[in-house]
């Protein structure tokens, strides 16, 4: 296993420098240097010469991926994608274009954004595990008929409206929590019981269907018949047998986007002032800040490939039929 | 045993949920606010609660120029002048200056000249500020010293930094007298080549020495470190210096009355040298420890709580000098209640809290819960908080007033206006052609029709490029534009579309088709459009022009491209506005000065226009004292551009605001930023509202709860049943 791993993570460099490659592209493509600097340096009485040292200063005046001035290695190196993309792979995420400390920023707001993800995920698991199964044991009857419709109305239901659906009854109408806000210790537990209960909502529709479905092929299955065939009730061949097997592909479907918990959720923070890293990047795209939409856009990449593995690596720790090599 | 013990933590688990329910019930019943996003701890004080949308990119007083920023830079520094809080027309009153600084002027020998002296006999004009003594800077770790009085921090290692992470980690503090000194520092700040100060450009136009003196310092910092921190008392300016402790002294080029509504700006705020040397030690920057993170100042608040990503705290400066409330303003304030805290020292208001709320939606419930105590309106809130009656009057909705909420309205010092390219071959230039096909636009582009579908009336329709309120500005009839609008029953009735049909055709275009050819005249309108709200007002921008039988080409692009555009001169017609810096005519009017086109010097004047006489008109009214003269000029230059119609007019925003009843001394002042000093809260109403308003709901939650229990119980009976039966 550990040549693959490192394979793996072998594999991952030219991922990255590929991801950050495009990046860059794409944002050079819409935004000059000095479109940057005019964001930054106001809309007001902003003057060229300004603008020239603050791209002076940043950097953001050398050429973009050859530098034809340079000499030897210099004219790959002494460029602007060189020089803002290497230090990533050091997790060295450096200075916002504003002089902002990105590292810590991350450090800062990946709490809020776990304060949400992570009870969402596990209540979230809980409630669809719980209801995909009560769909599937009581399979063919009114209660999974309806529930099926239901499930469907619930994930074609768009996530916007759930936040402000869930903020007008539950914050307004009953006023049982706060609208939106955040707080830090044991303070943020109120402000957190609102944007969970939307994001497990949100997430019942299409996760029940889906653990209904994976419930409903492991009761077809042989070993199920057979456990019947001993006399086992109904319950005890669903909750006995049936949840072990069926816990294989949530897990490892969980294990996939475990890391990427930490960047948190755009719409949902945004809406309930959680400030986590999820409204982190697009608030900087709007301000044309390349440094942190760089080290999150390099950060998501690296959690994604990070999940990748972690989804082999939980094959072979739920089903030891499974070599990695 | 273990089954006693399992039956006992099982009654225990139980108790323990009964009882936490009954809490609940409890706080429920006894109608504490559970949706209260504030600590306890924080009910019955004088604090003020607001919001922020986006992090204050600069709190440096040399840089930062947005209105968010000045939210707080506002309450911290204090600049020699400041506005009247409750006069209008705007007026300058001392800050930290004794007196207002009457400028005295020089000829090019530095000879004293009279102030009726014409304008080309004077090369300089000299202000010489004299400030209080005993103003104190609030506490800072930049002004702690040591038992021998060696300044504590300002020779840090990085191991003294180590555990350092806000400004609040540093254990001691210090304070200082301000003198002009600092105040000259903060001036030369303005040319600090790492600062980039966005009003070095316009200052070293006027600041004798200025332009010279950021060479100067260029060359300083080339020859040091990058980062290291640069001793700006080394350097003399020679344009502002320190006369004495408590006198300085400011010499300008030429004439710039203008010259003191910047003195009420935080740009010229003082700065103590110590603060830059502070945080220019190394590694403070890599903590967010910079100027732009934690301001120092003298004003009455301080900010001792920066976290964007969350909240941020302006508290009550200790060492503040003082104020006085005003004693006088506008013959209606004292009916208002403005004047009830006359002569009160101020600041009434010990802490302002204000939360990262990004979203419109949430603001406004939380403003209609009482956790916030004043709120603009948006559109999707407009029809819930305010009714339009059938003469336009404005009032507030009966739901509002039985809250006890209460609405100002206030025309805004700043101008949205459709702009035409003069340097097009088609809508520009200056024959007559041109000026009446612009004319025709005008007349088409129906403001009242725009400010009432897209703006729910929050606006006023422009008659030329002063806003309402600001010195050149006429009202009633002899204030409209004649070449738009008729006076019809004692009010502005825009021309008919008719008149502009005809001015169109003798404009060459008879009936949108060009004479010469028989084409239809195309026309491109250059917008940075983005949601489906920008949709409807495209159609009905384009409907405008069909008025006249023109086709429109909408050219929608991003801002970045747009700016491009526009610096390049590649638009035909735009929408842009203004904001005022200062309540002075000057401040509109150099958006049509020639030599402040955006094309070519990337001024101001994005429509490019230029004509002679006005810009020798501009050159003469700008620097002439507020009289009849000068008013002369105004209303010659406002008719000169009304003909020329480079811009259709547009309107000027109005500004809807509402507050709670416990927000009192509530006046807009639209170009003072220091007004949280003035305003009051009665902590005890908000609270009692509070409770009012917010009694928890209990009971939808619990059947909520049930109510899957009771759907799949006849199932689960059902298959119990089916069990026992056999089957």
């Amino acid at each position: 296993m550990s040549a693959y791993l490192l394979r793996r993570v072998l594999y991952a460099i030219p991922i990255l420098i590929g991801v950050n490659l495009i990046t860059f592209a794409l944002f050079f493509i819409v935004n000059t240097p000095d479109n940057m600097a005019r964001v930054h340096l106001g809309v007001k009485r902003v003057t060229a010469d300004a603008i020239a040292k603050w791209k002076h200063e940043r950097g953001y005046d050398k050429p973009r991926f050859v530098n034809p001035a340079a000499s030897g290695l210099g004219k790959v190196t002494d460029t602007i994608f060189a020089e803002k993309s290497l230090s990533l792979f050091a997790l060295q995420f450096g200075r916002a274009d504003d002089g902002r400390d990105i590292g810590a920023d991350i450090r800062q707001r990946m709490w809020p954004s776990l304060a949400i993800a992570v009870p969402s995920l596990l209540v979230g698991l809980l409630i669809n595990i719980t209801f995909g199964m009560v769909l599937a044991f009581f399979r063919g009857t009114y209660l999974d008929v309806w529930g099926v419709v239901l499930c469907v109305i619930l994930l074609s239901i768009s996530s916007l409206f759930y936040i402000i659906g869930g903020q007008y009854l539950i914050a307004k109408l009953l006023r049982l929590v706060p609208i939106s806000g955040y707080d830090t210790g044991l303070a943020a537990a109120k402000f957190v019981v609102l944007p969970v209960a939307v994001g497990v909502l949100s997430g019942i529709g299409a996760g029940t269907r889906l653990y209904r479905t994976i419930f409903l092929e492991e009761m077809g299955k042989d070993y199920m018949r057979t456990a019947r065939a001993k006399g086992f009730s109904e319950i005890r061949v669903l909750f006995g047998h049936g949840l072990k097997n069926a816990l294989v592909p949530i897990l490892t479907g969980v294990v996939a986007i475990l890391p990427l918990l930490f960047l948190g959720s755009l719409i949902l923070e945004s809406f309930f002032g959680i400030p986590g890293l999820g409204s982190y990047t697009i608030d900087d795209i709007r301000s044309q800040d390349f440094a942190i939409v760089r080290a999150m856009v390099f950060l998501g990449s690296l959690l994604y490939i990070v999940g990748l593995v972690l989804t082999d690596v939980s094959y072979t720790v739920v089903d030891p039929r499974i070599r990695l090599r | 045993m273990t089954a006693v013990c399992g039956r006992r933590v099982r009654r225990s688990l139980l108790t323990r949920l009964i009882g936490g329910f009954s809490v609940v019930l409890l706080v429920g019943c006894t109608g504490g606010p559970w949706n209260n996003p504030y600590p306890p701890s924080e009910n019955g004080r004088t604090i003020v609660y607001s919001s922020f949308e986006e992090r204050p990119k600069h709190l440096d007083p040399a840089r930062s120029y947005s209105a968010n920023e000045a939210a707080f830079t506002g309450q911290i520094y204090e600049p020699p002048l400041q506005y009247h809080y409750l006069k209008r027309p705007y007026t300058l009153i001392p800050l930290t200056a004794v007196e207002i600084p009457r400028p005295f002027y020089l000829d090019a020998q530095h000879r004293r000249v009279s102030d009726q002296a014409p304008n080309g006999a004077i090369a300089y004009s000299v202000y010489e500020i004299q400030i209080a003594p005993g103003i104190r800077y609030q506490p800072h770790p930049a002004f702690a010293v040591d038992a021998r009085g060696v300044p504590r921090y300002h020779h840090l290692s990085p191991q003294d930094l180590r555990n350092v992470f806000t400004l609040a980690d540093f254990p001691l503090t210090g304070t200082r007298e301000l003198i002009a000194e600092d105040y000259v520092y903060q001036i030369k700040r303005l040319a600090h080549p790492r600062l980039h100060s966005p009003i070095f450009g316009v200052m070293s136009e006027y600041i004798v020495g200025l332009s010279e003196y950021a060479a100067t310092l260029e060359q300083a910092q080339a020859s040091g470190e990058p980062d290291a921190y640069l001793d700006l008392g080394r350097y003399p300016l020679e344009g502002a210096v320190a006369m004495d402790r408590y006198r300085y002294r400011i010499t300008l080029k030429g004439k710039y009355p203008q010259m003191l509504y910047w003195l009420a700006m935080p740009f010229f705020a003082p700065l103590p040298p110590e603060a830059d040397r502070f945080y220019a030690q190394p590694g403070m920057a890599e903590k967010n420890l910079t100027l732009d993170w934690y301001p120092v100042g003298t004003g009455p608040y301080r900010l001792t709580v920066n976290n964007p990503n969350r909240q941020m705290i302006l508290e009550r400066n200790p060492n503040y000098h003082g104020e006085r409330y005003p004693d006088e303003g506008e013959p209606e304030d004292t009916a208002a209640g403005l004047l009830r805290d006359a002569g009160a020292a101020l600041p009434f208001i010990d802490q302002a809290i204000y939360s990262l709320e990004k979203e419109s939606i949430p603001y406004w419930n939380k403003f209609l819960q009482g956790y916030y105590d004043v709120t603009g309106i948006s559109s999707d809130s407009f029809d819930q908080a305010v009714k339009i009656g059938a003469q336009g009057d404005v009032a507030l909705s009966d739901d509002m007033r039985a809250k006890g909420i209460r609405l100002i309205t206030s025309v805004e010092t700043s101008t949205f206006y459709l702009g035409f390219n003069l340097l097009d071959p088609v809508v520009g230039g200056y024959d007559d052609r041109a000026r009446k096909l612009r004319q025709a636009i005008s007349i088409a582009f129906d403001d009242e029709e725009f400010i009432s579908i897209f703006r729910n009336g929050r606006g006023t329709p422009a008659q030329g490029p002063i806003p309402p309120g600001i010195f050149g500005a006429r009202e009633g009839r002899e204030g409209i534009n004649p070449y738009v609008y008729d006076w019809v029953n004692d009010r502005p009735q825009r021309k008919s579309i008719d008149e502009a049909r005809r001015l169109l055709a003798e404009a060459g275009y008879p009936n949108g088709r060009s004479a010469a050819t028989g084409r239809p005249l195309l026309l491109h309108f250059d917008v940075t459009a983005g949601g489906p709200d920008d949709k409807a007002r495209l159609d009905w921008v384009r409907k405008q022009f069909h008025k006249l039988s023109l086709e429109l080409e909408i050219r929608d692009t991003d801002y970045n491209r747009f700016q491009d555009k526009m610096r390049a001169g590649n638009v035909q017609m735009f929408q842009w506005g203004w904001n005022a810096d200062y309540p002075d005519p000057e401040n509109f009017l150099f958006l049509l000065y020639g030599p402040n086109r955006k094309v070519g010097k990337n001024g101001e004047n994005a429509g490019n226009y230029e004509n002679p006489e006005f810009d020798r008109l501009f050159e003469r009214m700008k620097t002439m004292e507020n009289g009849p003269e000068r008013r002369a000029l105004i209303d010659r230059m406002v008719e000169i551009v009304r003909r020329d119609a480079p811009w259709a007019w547009g309107f000027h925003p109005k500004q809807f605001t509402l507050h709670h009843a416990w927000y009192q001394n509530a006046k807009p002042n639209l170009m003072a930023n220091n007004t949280l000093k003035y305003k009051r809260v009665d902590p005890r109403l908000r609270r009692d509202l509070r409770v009012d308003w917010n009694r928890p709901m209990v009971w939808p939650v619990v059947v909520a709860l049930a109510l899957p229990v009771l759907v799949v119980f006849p199932a689960a009976l059902r298959y119990a049943r089916r069990n026992r039966s056999g089957r």
